[in-house]
């Protein structure tokens, strides 16, 4: 990463609001506008980041406003870089159930991780389960 | 008629029409007092038959999906029904992606919509 090349860069630490969050996540959205990021990955980045940020928030740190979320956002004019970091015990990604499946349709959670993994390039968490780094590589829009 | 702060509410041949007050449905609070002001049409105003027209939404988390999930349930413990319409590209990919699109009758435009109650 210290090779990279980025043109915009933000490290904050909030507490675990989510107006906080949407704070956080809506100057993100403001760099990749102003890089003339198409709408569609724009779409992609903020779906993305909301679900991220809402599952630190509310089920890393379950809502405590005592407890932070650090937040990195790396951008370059290829690609965004997003790093958050909860103080929760974590969880393991990949024993999450299917919500794509029959039985799952009608349970009102577990959609999250599934749509960052679908909008974004990378999703990889640590081993623990409370820090988690995507990678949207743009796609529209011009460079 | 109950005060609704997330969304706007019609009627049209006993239907209920629906529209939200915000293009991005967003941040928590916001979500808990829509999901509120949803539940509320069917549990106090016993309306059960709603129309969700999605027009100018251009975006909506997993937590709105929830909510939607949940009304949906409701109304139709009632014995209700609930259509969508109008939804952007963009918002019925994420309906196609999390196969709620399977889920949920999504019609295309609210006239089509209103003449299949």
């Amino acid at each position: 990463m210290a090779n990279e090349s980025w043109v915009w860069v933000l490290e904050e630490r909030i507490p675990s609001i989510t107006k906080e969050g949407s704070a956080t996540l809506e100057k993100l959205l403001d760099a990749l506008r102003h890089q003339q990021w198409s709408d569609q990955d724009v779409f992609a980045v903020h779906l993305s980041l909301e679900e991220a940020i809402v599952n630190a928030i509310l089920h890393g740190n379950e809502g405590d406003p005592q407890r932070s979320v650090d937040i990195k956002f790396h951008v370059a004019k290829t690609h965004v870089r997003i790093e958050i970091v909860d103080e929760g015990s974590g969880f393991d990604p990949d024993g999450l159930p299917d919500p794509t499946a029959d039985e799952n349709l009608e349970k009102p959670s577990g959609r999250g991780v599934m749509l960052m993994r679908h909008y974004m390039d990378e999703v990889q968490y640590n081993k623990r389960g409370n820090h988690v780094i995507m990678v949207k590589k743009r796609v529209g829009g011009s460079s | 008629m109950a005060d609704y702060r997330q969304i706007s509410v019609a009627e049209t041949d006993g239907v209920t029409i629906v529209h939200f007050n915000d293009q991005r449905i967003l941040d928590a609070g916001s979500i808990q007092q829509l999901g509120e002001d949803l539940f509320k049409l069917v549990e106090e105003e016993q309306r059960d038959k709603l129309l969700l027209n999605f027009a100018d939404v251009e975006f909506l988390s997993s937590a709105a999906l929830n909510r939607l999930i949940m009304l949906d349930k409701k109304v139709k413990e009632a014995g209700g029904n609930l259509k969508f319409c109008d939804i952007c590209a963009g918002i019925m990919d994420v309906f196609a992606i999390t196969r709620l699109d399977k889920h949920f009758e999504i019609i295309e435009d609210e006239s089509t919509a209103l003449a299949a109650f």
